[in-house]
């Protein structure tokens, strides 16, 4: 850990960003930083790029922050992360479709939000026009004569996102998958510059629909921190009320929904009244089902109605009533029980590689919530625990989100008991000149993180959003071999990874 | 005149299966519905998308053989003759000497084959999978059905359904073997008729498919009679069990109209208790990982060995 620290500390510390630190670094100190998180010295927490400079979100074990840390492509290319520490190899992917940037000594080359269709190659840097017929994507290859593939999605026969799963399997055993993502890409950061900050919040509650409020909530706390704007009290605490009650309603829908894939449609039926009764509460107490641009930058668009706050209590009685005897049937429908326990198991030391946050990485024995671990309000006074589990199956993951359920439900009455009264949202200033600010929230996945730059007009010059499921999606690749092909929709629904926050 | 008569009642019981399936489908999706909170399509909802069906273009796959186009038919056909054999509402009716248990299970057998042939005849990798399942399955179901029969026939002293349903009129008595049957029938019968917790007859994750996935790539009219088919298997087993296990209400052979209307009140009856029994059943369990299936047919099939060796037993001694 020490080397890790000693690395970074030889990089060129920059003040402008706010509240972690930023370290301006060359190729020499980027790899031995590399090479340190590759040892488990830290975990890689984001990797971006705006076009010109390679950004790496590092936290070295023990630290209390994170630190950024930049490089400057020069010759559009930069040092590969992926070569060395493998969780990085999507986002360097990424970075090239979108920037053009070349990852040097990266291991894979393909594309990875780039199909050929977008009419332009790299269109956040020169945005040059594509070739016409685009070279067929590689899947990796799995050898054996009785081996055979299986091609599902994008268009699934439900109605779920669109991703591509390619399963080599051994009759039923699956012996390798491998995802293709980025049809659901909006190019979010292409349409974020030169935003007013109005929009970049609006467009940042659209990346994932069913994040809405931690994604805004992410992308505010950045802009807010850039700018040095502290939120009335008022406001947070209803951030952090809405946030939760995202939580548990997203957490209610995947219990049930895991529950539903392996034919169990009761638990579903019973969870999908309780999400409905959450939802009406929050449309009833912030006017939005989902509460969607219910943030504002400084604050909140809007108050909490006079009657949310017993809507809201109303329908945590509600799940007071239903959630013990619905866990109860869980517990004791055998058949359900052979279904989940022990199946798609993830393994703790791909876990803390990978860095995996959410009820993914607290599932398997990695009990990082930013909530505690960064105690930003009005976390910091609050007293709640962070469930974690060791057994890192699809069992755990459903249990887990029982035990969130619970803690979400005592936050949201403590906080709403001790409601600050007072103003929502703090004054904008619009002659702040150029900044920058970073943000991590504590998403219903997992940590959200926010990395905002604006000019000297205000506006967003760059502003990249990392979704947590960037490190949960490649363990799932991991989770499902060995299981067999019928278990992958088990598997699949309890990650419940975002499609469209990693498409960006 | 009788012969017309005849005719005419064997005809009832062929239209009466046919006009009945896709209503006990819709019976028990509207029960299971009420059971989950919901309020559920009408039950009259599996007619309307079978007239759907009948009216759509049926699409069909560029590299499809004669044997896609032609399956759907054979498939109907051989299930309906199946289905049209167990006696209903009547015993003795002019074709009931063929209603024999070892033709029963031969027809679904043959329907079964060219299901499986046809999910791998396109070539998608869902359809291979569905076969490959299915076939796993049969080759459990098919014996434990088998050894269901000759438990049946060795208590009745035959495997044709008329007489089998005569004699357990006539000789009520509860014995050990013949529930042995009973319940290694529902095992075969809910792994025969894709039900949880074999397969889920309302499923959209293609990768857990069983009779579904051997199905995706049909359309229109091919479509519209397979589903037929399998409305018909379902109504086919709940009549079989009816007709073994609980035969009252028959009428008795050379009965005339009245007892054959008394028959087909039974019978509705009967339809509507097993709908409701299969909906409670398929609310209160989990679909089984597909390789515990053969678990629970091999367990079908011990029931049937076990059946019929206590008869054995029970004869010689």
């Amino acid at each position: 850990m020490a080397s890790l620290r000693e690395a970074i500390a030889r990089g060129a510390r920059l003040d402008a960003m706010r509240p972690f630190p930023r370290i301006e670094v060359d190729a020499s100190i980027w790899l031995r930083v590399t090479r340190e998180i590759s040892k488990g010295e830290g975990d890689l927490v984001a990797l971006w790029s705006d076009g010109a400079a390679a950004h790496m979100m590092a936290w070295p074990h023990g630290d209390a922050t994170p630190c950024v840390l930049s490089i400057a492509c020069l010759e559009a290319r930069f040092p590969s992360v992926g070569h060395l520490h493998p969780p990085a190899q999507r986002l360097e992917r990424a970075i090239h479709d979108i920037y053009g940037l070349t990852p040097s000594g990266a291991a894979d080359d393909r594309p990875w939000l780039d199909h050929g269709v977008w009419g332009v190659l790299h269109p956040g840097g020169n945005a040059q026009p594509a070739p016409a017929d685009p070279a067929p994507y590689r899947f990796l290859a799995a050898e054996g004569e009785p081996l055979h593939q299986i091609a599902v999605g994008p268009i699934h026969a439900g109605i779920i996102e669109p991703g591509h799963f390619r399963f080599s399997a051994n009759g039923e055993t699956v012996v390798r998958l491998e995802q293709r993502f980025g049809y659901a890409h909006k190019g979010v950061e292409t349409l974020m510059r030169g935003a007013d900050v109005d929009r970049a919040l609006r467009l940042a509650g659209r990346v994932s629909g069913d994040s809405t409020v931690a994604y805004a909530w992410a992308a505010s706390g950045a802009l807010e921190a850039a700018l040095d704007i502290v939120p009335p009290p008022r406001a947070t605490a209803l951030r952090a009320v809405m946030a939760e009650i995202e939580r548990i309603a997203n957490h209610l829908g995947d219990i049930g929904a895991v529950c539903n894939d392996a034919a169990f449609s009761l638990m579903l039926a019973h969870c999908g009244v309780l999400r409905e009764r959450v939802l009406r509460a929050a449309k009833a107490a912030f006017g939005h089902r989902l509460m969607m641009d219910c943030l504002a930058p400084g604050g909140l668009a809007r108050d909490m109605t006079p009657g949310g706050a017993r809507a809201i209590e109303d329908a945590l009685l509600a799940i007071d009533a239903s959630l013990p005897g619905l866990l109860r049937v869980y517990d004791s429908t055998a058949s359900l029980q052979d279904r989940t326990v022990g199946t798609g198991k993830t393994d703790a030391a791909l876990v803390a590689q990978f860095a995996c946050g959410g009820f993914v990485g607290r599932a398997a024995g990695r009990g990082f919530d930013a909530r505690r671990a960064l105690r930003y309000a009005p976390y910091g006074d609050l007293d709640f625990d962070v469930p974690v589990r060791q057994e890192g199956d699809v069992d755990a993951r459903v249990r887990l989100r029982f035990d969130e359920i619970g803690q979400s439900m005592a936050i949201v009455r403590r906080l709403l008991v001790k409601l600050p009264a007072g103003p929502i949202r703090a004054e904008w200033p619009t002659d702040a000149g150029a900044c920058e600010g970073v943000a991590m929230i504590e998403g219903f996945r997992g940590d959200i993180v926010a990395c905002v730059r604006l000019d000297a007009a205000g506006r967003i010059a760059h502003c990249h959003l990392r979704d947590p499921s960037w490190f949960q999606w490649p363990l799932l690749e991991a989770a499902i071999e060995g299981n067999i092909v019928a278990d992958f929709p088990l598997c699949n629904k309890s990650f419940n990874c975002a499609y469209s926050g990693h498409d960006l | 005149m009788a012969l017309m008569l005849d005719l005419a009642a064997q005809g009832a019981q062929m239209s009466l299966v046919l006009a009945l399936a896709p209503g006990l489908l819709g019976l028990t999706r509207k029960i299971k519905a009420r059971l989950l909170r919901r309020r559920g399509p009408p039950i009259v909802q599996p007619y309307r998308d079978l007239a759907k069906l009948l009216r759509k273009e049926a699409v069909v796959a560029e590299n499809a053989s004669w044997l896609f186009r032609s399956a759907p038919y054979m498939i109907f056909v051989a299930t309906w003759v199946a289905a049209s054999l167990i006696p209903t509402f009547a015993t003795g009716l002019i074709f009931s000497w063929t209603a024999d248990l070892i033709a029963i299970t031969a027809l679904l057998g043959s329907a079964r084959f060219f299901l499986a042939l046809v999910g791998m005849d396109v070539g998608t990798s869902f359809g291979g999978i569905g076969s490959s399942r299915e076939a796993m399955f049969a080759t459990l179901a098919e014996p434990a059905m088998i050894m269901i029969s000759f438990t049946v026939a060795l208590i009745a002293g035959s495997t044709q359904l008329s007489s089998v349903a005569e004699h357990m009129l006539s000789h009520l008595e509860l014995r050990v073997s013949l529930g042995l049957a009973l319940f290694g029938l529902i095992i075969v019968a809910l792994a025969e008729n894709a039900r949880i917790p074999v397969d889920n007859p309302a499923t959209h994750l293609e990768l857990t498919m069983v009779h579904e996935a051997m199905i995706l790539e049909y359309s229109g009219r091919h479509l519209a009679v397979i589903e037929m088919a399998a409305a018909l298997k379902l109504l086919l087993y709940v009549s079989l069990a009816a007709c073994i296990f609980a035969p009252w209400g028959l009428a008795p052979p050379g009965a005339g109209p009245l007892f054959w209307a008394i028959g087909v009140v039974a019978y509705l009856f009967k339809l509507l208790a097993g709908g409701c029994m299969l909906a409670v059943f398929e609310t209160s369990i989990a679909k089984m990982r597909v390789f515990r299936v053969p678990e629970l047919l091999g367990a079908a099939l011990m029931l049937g060995f076990l059946g019929v060796l206590l008869l054995f037993v029970s004869r010689s001694l």
